[in-house]
């Protein structure tokens, strides 16, 4: 492949990537305020398109005609930058993420993913923990108590939680012997006798799975976590200055980086694109994708459905949590599966 | 193009240090050094240490550099005041500056034969745990027991001390002591 071809697949991938998740994160907003509308008895959005469905489309034109608001005691070049950094880190993650096998399209082999990176795993992380700052300095910046407090809750939240989230994905990479996705996935081809599928989840990882999905809440500053932005205390926490598109930046970041985690928890537990694959060529190629999207849609519709039926936690409970039961769980889960691997080796 | 990367993010990189030190706003400078950091990272991904890459960015730009960050939120810290200058600082740090340029000139032009080509190093995962577990596992494990070392201090220096029941004032002032 030569160079300008190789630039120009790269480029139609971005731009395909990112219209994909920048519409999944308007209509996840839209499929959350439905579904938790429909928890708490109401109907949600319904007047702007049928069922609502243009309610994102309107959300996005008011974000953009209402008025930029800088408060006077921000420190304005980092007050402006924050929300950039925020956006910029959550959607940069979503590059190293696969989400199919590769097509064949004109004689070309184009893999499903925007770049393959064979320590991919560890970049998502590091991508996503950068991603701390852009809450940090929001808060700093904003010079207001409630979004200083925000800010800094969210940042000891965001640093304890990353330390058991990493530590549960350990177990699969053991079990996989690798840091690349692509492959990761490849490992939990196939299925067991009896087709339960090849997952790790089924794997023996159960534990670590749902070490990583109340790790990932935290990370994701969602409820029950959502501590840095609690409404009933910190008005709404590090973005409490933040209006109009600055403010919708912060929101994408949030919905950006819960797409992410569940794009990896799809690939690290539940097998990524692996699924049935039957009938003509072209459902062959896109079965796969479906499977995941479909996957990666279960995962959002947890986060949702926890969102309509979780109190939050008190900051106190949310450290000893994180850190008196999640990370000693996750050492031990750990310590087994490497144990246990050793011994079949 | 990879070298043409390589240097672009090597003059970030300077760039980055001189704006840290440059701008009076700890914050600014904190950035600055975050900006380092990253470009550092790039530069090991560029010479094949992916690796290390990702570790440079988990590790100082992701971890170390938020607890710089926060403590500067913590204090609250304002723009610096600028001094004089002191003369100890010109009459050390002229010569060292000296010395060091010296030094870097000399390494440069005698082994810039067996210099590191790009993307030449070999630094995947697997290599680098083998070699920490076989052939430095001596260092390895001497540098985590340093680590542990420090959590406890940290731990003991961030312990409430013990209210000792004294008289009033004397309480405060050994609480404060310790």
């Amino acid at each position: 492949m030569s160079f300008w071809i190789y630039t120009l697949v790269a480029v139609i991938k971005i731009a395909l990537m990112l219209f994909v998740l920048l519409t999944a994160v308007a209509y996840i907003v839209w499929l959350e305020r439905k579904v938790v509308g429909r928890i708490q008895n109401r109907w949600g959005p319904t007047r702007v398109g049928p069922f609502g469905l243009l309610q994102p489309a309107a959300d996005g034109i008011k974000f953009i005609l209402k008025e930029d608001l800088t408060p006077p005691h921000v420190y304005k070049p980092i007050f402006i930058a924050a929300p950039i950094i925020a956006v910029v880190f959550a959607l940069t993650s979503i590059a190293l993420i696969p989400f199919g096998n590769s097509v064949h399209i004109l004689g070309y082999d184009i893999p499903l993913q925007i770049t393959d990176v064979n320590t991919g795993l560890l970049i998502v992380l590091g991508i996503t923990s950068m991603g701390v700052y852009g809450i940090a300095l929001a808060g700093w910046s904003s010079n207001n108590k409630y979004s200083m407090l925000g800010s800094l809750r969210a940042s000891a939240q965001m640093i304890s939680y990353e330390i058991s989230l990493g530590l549960s994905l350990i177990g699969v990479l053991v079990l996989a012997g690798t840091f690349s996705l692509r492959d990761i996935v490849q490992s939990q081809g196939g299925h067991f006798p009896g087709y339960i599928p090849h997952w790790n989840i089924f794997r023996g990882q159960i534990v670590a799975f749902f070490i990583y999905l109340t790790s990932a809440y935290a990370e994701t500053n969602r409820i029950p976590f959502d501590l840095p932005e609690a409404e009933t205390e910190l008005v709404a926490g590090y973005h409490t200055e933040y209006s109009a598109m600055k403010f919708a930046m912060f929101f994408m970041a949030e919905y950006a980086n819960m797409v992410t985690v569940a794009c990896l928890a799809t690939l690290l537990f539940l097998g990524g694109w692996n699924g049935p694959i039957f009938g003509p060529p072209l459902l062959q190629v896109l079965l796969p994708v479906l499977w995941f999207f479909l996957k990666v849609f279960v995962f959002i519709f947890i986060y949702i459905w926890v969102r309509g039926t979780m109190p939050r936690f008190r900051y106190d409970q949310l450290m000893a949590f994180g850190w008196k039961f999640l990370l000693p769980l996750a050492l031990a889960n750990l310590i087994i599966t490497a144990f246990v691997v050793a011994v079949r080796a | 193009m990879h070298l043409a990367l390589f240097l672009v993010f090597g003059i970030v990189c300077v760039a980055g240090a001189v704006n840290l030190l440059i701008q009076s706003h700890p914050i600014q400078s904190a950035l600055s050094l975050i900006v380092v950091m990253a470009s550092l990272a790039v530069e090991y991904l560029l010479l094949g240490a992916e690796f290390v890459a990702a570790v440079q960015v988990i590790v100082y730009a992701g971890a170390i550099m938020v607890l710089f960050v926060f403590v500067i939120m913590l204090l609250n810290a304002g723009e610096e005041e600028r001094s004089q200058g002191s003369h100890i600082a010109l009459l050390l740090g002229l010569p060292s500056l000296l010395l060091v340029g010296v030094l870097l000139a000399w390494s440069v032009t005698h082994h810039a034969t067996d210099s590191v080509r790009v993307g030449s190093l070999y630094g995947d995962p697997r290599t680098i745990g083998k070699l920490l577990f076989t052939q430095y596992l001596l260092p390895f494990e001497i540098t985590s027991l340093l680590i542990l070392i420090a959590i406890m201090g940290a731990v003991v220096l961030a312990s409430k001390p013990e209210v000792t029941p004294v008289g009033p004032a004397s309480g405060l002032t050994t609480g404060k002591e310790k």
